[in-house]
């Protein structure tokens, strides 16, 4: 197995370990200039985070461009207003450059509140618009006296750095809305779900469990987030970070400002799943809810393992590798696939910190592959080296399995099929499966390569043979 | 977001502050999608690394293949004191790793913003007899879509490659944005007719390869540089699209004084005729009889099905060029368009090239958006639409089928195989079109007949 594809660069070496042989991956540090990073801008950053929010209108100050790419491509699912599935743009030009965007901002706000009566507004910064120096924050001051609503600018230009500093400027940005809603009648038990996205309704997955535990869920911010529910959130006595990547930093922040503690989990995989809950029936201490927990982890196991199992006889064996942005989900897809039986082999993100490649080396193999912030040649590279059956990754990497005719699952947010809570890994399992078991796999040159011919099944030639 | 009409401007509206839901992306994809047209090249944008990423990611939805687009990664600092260390890296990493022919250098629109003098920097490091070879174009996307971004890429490679000289038997052919299918057809006819071609840009196998063993950096085909020299040497230049003014066959005009043939897009038979006279011309021969049957089958299948276009109205969705292309062969088949939208700054060229195709009480929305598309749409009631995969949340909520043509197809597969130029595009548009129209009926109708 070769640790570095042969046109890998020298820079990009220190990024890659291997599982047991004591070498640690650097990690945290900006993308190689050439190198074809999967990772994104500061701007994708906040707008992911934020996009969630279906009663928010969130307006992209800057070139068409960065509205276009991100125009309702994810699957974050709302149960009422749905305005994030709208593309709102300053669609800046020429003439802004020169004269500047702010009047042409402040014009597109009042168009566009007065149209949708969102009841609040994110402004985007973009690189031009950070460049040519318009000042966003005086515009958005503007705008909330006028509307009486909050106006937020994110600090999203994109050369600020990677999804990180978005996350960084997002949660921000909803640090402004904390704190200003009214709390009464929450009760003691309750928790604020952050970085959970909704993706293909699986918040509300996460909710109904929640709700047969009895913990009252206040605020989902990031996913079918709602304005008003986010601006009394700091009435909740818990907050539970999903993507641990992106909220960690406001879970933080509510707790030295709210004193509200956070936990940080992962709601995919059976294992992951139901130690989530069980950490956040463990906080409030109350043997009751523990008890109701445990009926709710015995009841949503039962339904899923015979289905798990019987899958799992011919997933058994099979080699997987996976590249994915955060690290939790790392950690909860190794898990998962060695639920089903398979074996990664390599596994990677965009934003992994030194801690999360530490937990990811206790997790996998002896011999696995992580690799910090890599590139379509690098994975191709493992893939093949790996002799991989799956790949898990998101649009961006499709493309690399699919070309070698690997099998490839999105788990990225771009997906249409929930994937966490206990039904969700049912869903991944038979996702996994589809894909592995498809009998094209066996005409791809890749695979034809290594037998004489590929095995198909063919009808039986008659052959007459004169006695 | 001006709308104008072929025959009756209405009143112009007031430009609006804010697009909502945009029908253009950024030039710098164009100027990415040229360059993949080139055999041996990566292209690399210049600017913060999310263009690259968006790029990629939205070119890869539609294409399904590899896009390895490389960026120089600006930083804060970069924003500050310049890419030049950023661009001479990034040159440094791409040639060790792809190991190109050739790097073709964007900007976007905060390289361009902050002044850079990319040219110049690309100067100081080929100065390196070792660094790899570079072709650049400044594609700020503030000053225009993906459209100009193609076009201008386009030019731009023309007139940093070809070489004058003495005129040799061949010809070039700029076919625009045009899908790997279309690419592929046009390769067909050339070689058909035994016409030598440049076709340029050529991505019908880089962005339309066959399953690998082993992943090729760069996928195999596109033009090579050594033809892209001898482009000045044509005997002329061939370059599609109506709207086009004057589009990049100008450079070799200038600079190698190639004539140059200004066509639309080959849909429907008067608009392939002209084409497909103008090759077989260059060519010498007559067209071959394998094409002129591809040309009879057609009108007789526009003989079959003609009934079922009559006092029909389509709404066109698209690329300015292939907007008025399928508007041309839409209005040849008694399908009268309704309206023709392009997200494109075409300053009025849209409108003027329906005229001059003969297009009459359409309306014409030029620079606009899906929100105002959506508009016109609900208020005008069009039978079909024919656009791409943005254009299905209104073709839903309206109940109108969509028939899916040119860029970008982000809910179907097979976008690189959809044929639209040619008497054989035309057909299986014609096919695709007719067919729509029936299961429409078919499906909205009390009795749903299987006998229709």
């Amino acid at each position: 197995m070769s640790l570095a594809p042969d046109s890998m660069l020298g820079a990009r070496l220190p990024q890659v370990a291997v599982v047991g042989d004591g070498t640690v991956v650097a990690c945290d540090r900006p993308s190689v200039a050439g190198s074809v990073t999967q990772r994104a801008c500061t701007f994708c950053g906040s707008r992911v985070v934020l996009y969630p929010i279906g009663d928010a209108l969130h307006l992209v100050h800057g070139p068409v461009g960065c509205a276009a790419y991100t125009w309702d491509i994810r699957g974050a699912l709302s149960s009422g207003p749905s305005l994030h599935r709208l593309s709102f743009n300053t669609d800046i030009r020429e003439n802004e450059v020169i004269f500047g965007g702010e009047k042409k901002l402040l014009r597109a706000l009042r168009e566009l509140i007065t149209q949708h009566q969102p009841k609040a507004a994110f402004v985007y910064a973009t690189c031009l618009t950070g460049v040519i120096g318009d000042d966003v924050e005086a515009v958005c001051r503007t705008a909330t006296a006028e509307f009486g609503i909050p106006v937020i600018p994110v600090q999203s230009e994109g050369f600020r750095g990677t999804k990180k500093q978005g996350y960084s400027a997002a949660c921000a940005a909803l640090a402004q809305l904390i704190g200003t809603g009214d709390t009464t009648g929450i009760g003691k038990v309750s928790v604020n779900i952050l970085g959970d996205f909704n993706i293909a309704g699986e918040i509300w997955t996460i909710k109904s469990y929640l709700e047969r535990m009895g913990v009252e869920v206040v605020a989902t911010m990031t996913g079918d987030g709602r304005v008003d529910a986010i601006r009394r959130s700091h009435g909740a006595t818990l907050n539970v970070v999903q993507c641990a990547g992106s909220m960690t930093a406001l879970a933080k922040m509510m707790q030295e400002k709210y004193g509200i503690p956070y936990i940080q989990v992962s709601f995919f995989g059976l294992e992951d799943c139901a130690d989530a809950l069980y950490q956040i029936a463990r906080h409030f201490a109350d043997p009751a809810l523990l008890a109701r927990t445990r009926q709710v982890v015995r009841e949503e196991t039962a339904a899923v393992l015979p289905e798990l199992a019987r899958l799992r006889t011919d997933l058994n064996g099979k080699v997987a590798a996976l590249y994915v942005g955060g690290a939790f989900k790392a950690f909860s897809l190794v898990k998962a696939l060695r639920q089903l039986g398979m074996r990664v082999a390599m596994a990677g993100t965009q934003t992994g910190a030194q801690q999360d490649y530490e937990h990811l080396k206790g997790l996998c193999d002896a011999g696995t592959i992580l690799a910090d912030d890599t590139n379509p040649l690098e994975l191709a590279g493992w893939l093949a080296s790996c002799d991989v059956d799956l790949f898990i990754g998101g649009v961006k990497e499709r493309p690399v399995a699919y070309k070698l005719g690997i099998g490839f699952c999105d788990h990225n947010h771009e997906r249409k099929i929930g994937l966490a809570g206990f039904a969700g890994m049912a869903a991944f399992a038979r996702e996994v499966h589809a894909t592995v078991m498809s009998p094209v796999w066996k005409l791809v040159p890749r695979r034809a390569r290594h037998a004489a011919r590929a095995e198909l099944p063919v009808a039986p030639v008659a052959i007459e043979v004169a006695p | 977001m001006i709308a104008l009409s072929a025959t009756e401007a209405p009143a112009a509206k007031p430009q609006r502050p804010a697009a909502t839901n945009t029908c253009r992306v950024c030039a710098p994809l164009g100027a990415v999608l040229a360059f993949r047209g080139i055999r041996g090249c990566v292209p690399l944008v210049h600017g913060s690394q999310g263009c690259a990423t968006y790029i990629r990611r939205y070119l890869i939805s539609h294409f399904r293949e590899p896009m390895d687009v490389a960026s120089t990664s600006f930083s804060e600092s970069t924003t500050v004191f310049g890419g030049k260390s950023n661009l001479t890296e990034a040159i440094a990493n791409l040639a060790s790793q792809y190991r190109p022919e050739v790097i073709g250098v964007c900007t976007t629109c905060l390289a361009e913003t902050i002044g850079e003098d990319t040219p110049g920097m690309l100067r100081d490091i080929a100065r390196d007899a070792s660094a790899p070879k570079t072709l650049f174009v400044a594609t700020p996307s503030f000053k225009g879509c993906q459209h100009r971004g193609f076009h201008d890429t386009v030019a731009a490679v023309l007139a940093q490659t070809a070489q004058g000289g003495d005129r040799l038997r061949q010809i070039n052919l700029l076919a625009g944005p045009v899908s790997p299918a279309d690419l592929r057809h046009l390769r067909e006819v050339v070689d058909q007719l035994g016409l030598p071609t440049i076709l340029f840009p050529d991505y019908s196998d880089t962005l339309d390869g066959p399953s690998l063993a082993e992943y090729t950096p760069i996928p195999a085909g596109g033009v090579g540089l050594e033809q892209l020299a001898r482009a000045g040497r044509s005997a002329c230049t061939i370059q599609l699209g109506a709207v086009l003014d004057p589009g990049p066959g100008q450079v070799l005009l200038d600079r190698c004084q190639v004539p140059l043939k200004r066509l639309g897009l080959p849909i429907g038979i008067g608009a392939t005729d002209a084409v497909f006279d103008a090759l077989a011309e260059e060519a010498g021969t007559p067209l071959p009889d394998r094409l002129l049957a591809e040309r009879g089958r057609l009108i007789d299948a526009y003989v079959d099905g003609h009934k079922y276009f009559a006092q029909k109205r389509v709404a066109v969705v698209g690329d300015p060029d292939l907007a008025a292309a399928l508007c041309g062969f839409c209005a040849e088949i008694g399908l009268a368009p309704a309206l023709v939208a392009t997200g494109a700054a075409t300053g009025g060229r849209l409108s003027a090239a329906l005229t001059g195709l003969g297009i009459k009480g359409a309306e014409v929305l030029d620079d606009t958006d899906h929100d105002l598309i959506a508009g016109r749409l609900a208020a005008l009631k069009p039978d079909l639409i024919l656009g791409p995969s943005k254009s299905y949340p209104s073709a839903r909520a309206l109940g109108i089928p969509l028939v899916r043509v040119g860029f970008p197809i982000h809910d179907r597969i097979g976008a690189g195989r959809v044929l639209h130029l040619g008497y054989r595009g035309t057909q299986r548009l014609f096919d695709e079109i007719a067919n729509t129209l029936l299961a429409h009926n078919q499906d909205t109708s009390e009795i749903g007949y299987a006998y229709q």
